[in-house]
C-alpha cells in the first residue's frame, strides 16, 4: 500500500569538476541523471561534518551541479575538495518553478542566482523571452557572467556598489522592466528581504510571480519539522522551497522571521 | 448508519483514533494546524526540554526502503521558547497531546510544573528514546524503577491525563506497563522507535545517521508494536495507544484489535503524504463497514479472549 520505495538517504558521487562562478563561488559538477526540475534541490553529504541543502544550477547532458558560496564550517569544508573527491548527494527535493508564462522575469540576488540559471536555460530551450535580473554585491561576486554571454538570456545586472550594472537594489530593474514590458510571470530567489520588496512590486502590479524561500532544513524530505512556516504549516522542502504569490500572502513569518535547528526563532 | 470512528480516551475526545506521533513534525504551532487539517483525530508536540538543543548534527533521518532511521536527538527551543511556541493552541481545531522529557525524574517534574498548562489536553512522557544519551533508553528510564519514579514526578504536577510512551525494546514490557499504571498513568503509548540500528555507507565508510545509530520506524517494525501491544493490554487496564508502522486503514484495524484505543501515527506522513491521517480514516471507515463494526470500541482488544 505504500508508494515511496526509494531510500532517502545520500548517495557517494564522485566530484567530475569544481568551476570558479565568483569570488567565494563555485559550482560543483557531478555525472548523473537527477531528473531535477528547476527550483528543486539536492542534500548534500560530507562525512562526518554534515548535510545541507543546495538548488541546483545546472542539469544537461547526464550532469548536474550545484553552485556553492563559501560561508561556513560546512562549505569550507567542501571548498576543501577537489575533483575525484566523492561526496554524498541526496535528492531532489522540494516542489520547482512552475516556468508558466510567455515573456518571464527571473530576480536572482547573491547565489539565488544559483537555481534560477538552471530555470533561464530551460525556458531558453522552450524557446521562451527570459530577462535575467541578477544582483550582487560588488562584479566580484556576480555569478554567471560568462554562462549567459551572447546567449538568448538577456542579462541586467544589478550591484550594490555600482561596479556592475544598476547601482543599487535588483529589484529598481524590477519595477523598471515591468513598466516597460508585458511581463508574464516572475521568478525570484534571493536574500528574502530581496525577496519581500519583489513579493510587494508583484502584489502591486497583480503579477504573477513565484518565489524560492530558504529556511533550516534538516531531513530534506518532509519529515522533521524543522523548516514549517508559520501561517499554514507548511514545510520548505516539500510543499515549497518555492510558493506562488497567493501562497506566500498565507506564510506569516515572510520577511520577518525563521527558526534555528533547535526551532527557536530569530529575526531576519 | 456510517461507523463511527470517534474515540474518547482518558478524557481526550477525539474524533478519529489516529493521533500524530511526537517527533514527526510538530515543531510548531503552525505545523500542528496543518496536520490536524489532514485529518489527524490528536497532534502531538515534539519533545521539550528545559534548556535549548539543536539535536544530533544530521543525517537526522534516513530511509532505506520501508524502514525508516532516525536519530534527531531531541532539538528543541527550550522551555520557555517552546512555551511561545505552543500557547494559543485553540487555533488547533483537534486535542493537542504536550510531551515533555527530563535526564531523571526530577528534571520531568520540573517540566510538568512549568510547561504545562491547562491548553494541553494530555502530557506523554516518552521513556523510551533510543538514540539521545541521558534520555529514555540510553538515559536507563526504560526500568519499572525509574518509569515509576518518573511517571509519579510528572503525575505530581500534571493536572491533565499522563500517557507514558514505553519501548519495544524492554522484553517484559508488561512489568514496566503496571510500574507505569501503579504511579499513577492514565495511557500507555507503545512504542517508541525500536533498535537502535545502524546504517553504513560502505563507499563513504561511515555510518550514514550523524549520531551514528538511530531508532527504527516505518512499516516492518509493526509486528513488533503490535505485539507490545498485545502484550500491554494483558498486563494493565488504562487505555493503550498503538504506534509503529500504521500507514493504512487495515494496519489501524490490527493495532485496534490487539488492544490500542487510539493509533499513533508517525513514519505513515512520508510513506503517504502529510494527509496520510486522511486516507487512513477512510480506508478504515471502509474496513468498518465491509466488515460490520459500528464503533472502534467493537474492535479494541477483540483478539483477546
Amino acid at each position: 500500500m505504500t508508494t515511496a520505495q526509494r531510500s532517502e538517504r545520500p548517495r557517494m558521487l564522485v566530484i567530475e569538476k569544481i568551476t570558479a562562478e565568483a569570488k567565494d563561488t563555485s559550482s560543483f559538477w557531478f555525472t548523473g541523471d537527477l531528473k531535477a526540475k528547476p527550483g528543486q534541490f539536492v542534500m548534500l553529504w560530507i562525512p562526518g561534518t554534515g548535510l545541507k541543502p543546495f538548488g541546483v544550477s545546472y542539469q544537461d547532458d547526464g550532469r548536474f551541479a550545484v553552485t556553492v558560496r563559501k560561508i561556513g564550517t560546512f562549505t569550507e569544508k567542501l571548498f576543501g575538495m577537489k575533483a575525484g573527491d566523492r561526496l554524498g548527494v541526496q535528492g531532489p527535493y522540494g516542489r520547482g518553478f512552475s516556468g508558466k508564462g510567455g515573456r518571464i522575469v527571473l530576480v536572482g540576488g547573491g547565489y539565488g542566482a544559483a537555481p534560477l540559471s538552471f530555470l533561464a536555460d530551460e525556458l531558453v530551450r522552450e524557446g521562451k523571452e527570459v530577462f535575467f535580473i541578477n544582483g550582487a554585491a560588488t562584479k566580484d561576486h556576480v555569478l554567471y557572467r560568462e554562462r549567459f554571454k551572447g546567449g538568448k538570456v538577456h542579462m541586467i545586472y544589478s550591484t550594490d556598489d555600482g561596479s556592475l550594472g544598476h547601482r543599487g537594489f535588483c529589484t529598481d530593474c524590477l519595477t523598471g522592466l515591468l513598466s516597460k514590458h508585458k511581463i508574464g510571470r516572475v521568478f525570484c530567489c534571493g536574500p528574502e528581504m530581496m525577496l519581500r520588496k519583489a513579493f510587494e512590486i508583484c502584489l502591486e502590479k497583480d503579477i504573477p510571480a513565484e518565489f524560492s524561500l530558504e529556511r533550516h532544513l534538516k531531513c530534506g524530505f518532509g519529515v522533521c519539522g524543522s523548516c514549517c512556516l508559520d501561517g499554514t504549516g507548511w514545510r520548505v522542502c516539500r510543499e515549497g522551497p518555492v510558493f506562488a504569490l497567493d501562497d506566500m500572502k498565507k506564510i506569516a513569518e515572510f520577511g520577518q522571521y525563521k527558526r534555528d535547528a533547535s526551532g527557536r526563532v530569530v529575526k531576519i | 448508519m456510517s461507523p463511527d470512528l470517534s474515540v474518547n480516551i482518558c478524557k481526550i475526545k477525539m474524533k478519529n483514533p489516529l493521533v500524530l506521533a511526537s517527533g514527526i513534525l510538530g515543531v510548531t504551532k503552525a505545523s500542528l494546524k496543518h496536520v490536524a487539517g489532514n485529518g489527524a483525530g490528536a497532534v502531538t508536540i515534539k519533545s521539550v526540554s528545559r534548556e535549548r538543543r539543536e539535536g544530533h548534527n544530521p543525517p537526522i533521518i534516513l530511509t532505506e526502503g520501508e524502514v525508516m532511521m532516525n536519530a534527531v536527538g531531541y532539538s528543541n527551543p527550550g522551555l520557555a521558547g517552546a512555551k511561545k511556541e505552543f500557547s494559543g493552541l485553540d487555533e488547533i481545531p483537534v486535542p493537542v497531546i504536550a510531551s515533555i522529557i527530563g535526564e531523571d525524574a526530577a528534571q520531568f517534574g520540573y517540566m510538568a510544573r512549568n510547561f504545562l498548562t491547562g491548553e494541553f489536553s494530555a502530557v506523554e512522557i516518552p521513556l523510551s528514546c533510543p538514540h539521545t544519551p541521558g534520555f529514555g533508553i540510553l538515559g536507563g528510564h526504560g526500568t519499572p524503577e525509574a518509569t515509576r519514579d518518573i511517571t509519579k514526578a510528572v503525575k505530581r504536577h500534571a493536572k491533565m491525563p499522563v500517557i507514558v510512551k514505553l519501548s519495544a525494546n524492554v522484553q517484559a514490557i508488561g512489568e514496566v506497563a503496571k510500574a507505569a499504571e501503579k504511579a499513577g498513568a492514565d495511557a500507555i503509548n507503545v512504542t517508541n522507535a525500536i533498535g537502535p540500528g545502524m546504517v553504513i555507507d560502505v563507499r563513504a565508510k561511515r555510518p550514514v545517521l550523524g549520531f551514528g545509530f538511530g531508532g527504527l520506524s516505518g512499516p516492518p517494525i509493526r509486528p513488533v508494536a503490535v505485539r507490545c501491544v498485545y502484550d500491554v493490554y494483558e498486563s494493565v487496564r488504562i487505555p493503550v495507544i498503538g504506534t509503529g508502522g500504521v500507514t493504512t486503514g487495515e494496519a489501524a484495524a490490527e493495532m485496534l484489535m490487539a488492544g490500542a484505543s487510539a493509533v499513533g501515527v508517525g513514519s505513515g506522513v512520508y510513506y503517504r503524504g502529510i494527509d496520510v491521517f486522511k486516507k487512513i480514516s477512510d480506508e478504515l471507515l471502509g474496513f468498518m463497514r465491509e466488515e460490520g463494526y459500528s464503533g472502534i470500541k467493537d474492535m479494541v482488544g477483540i483478539v483477546h479472549d
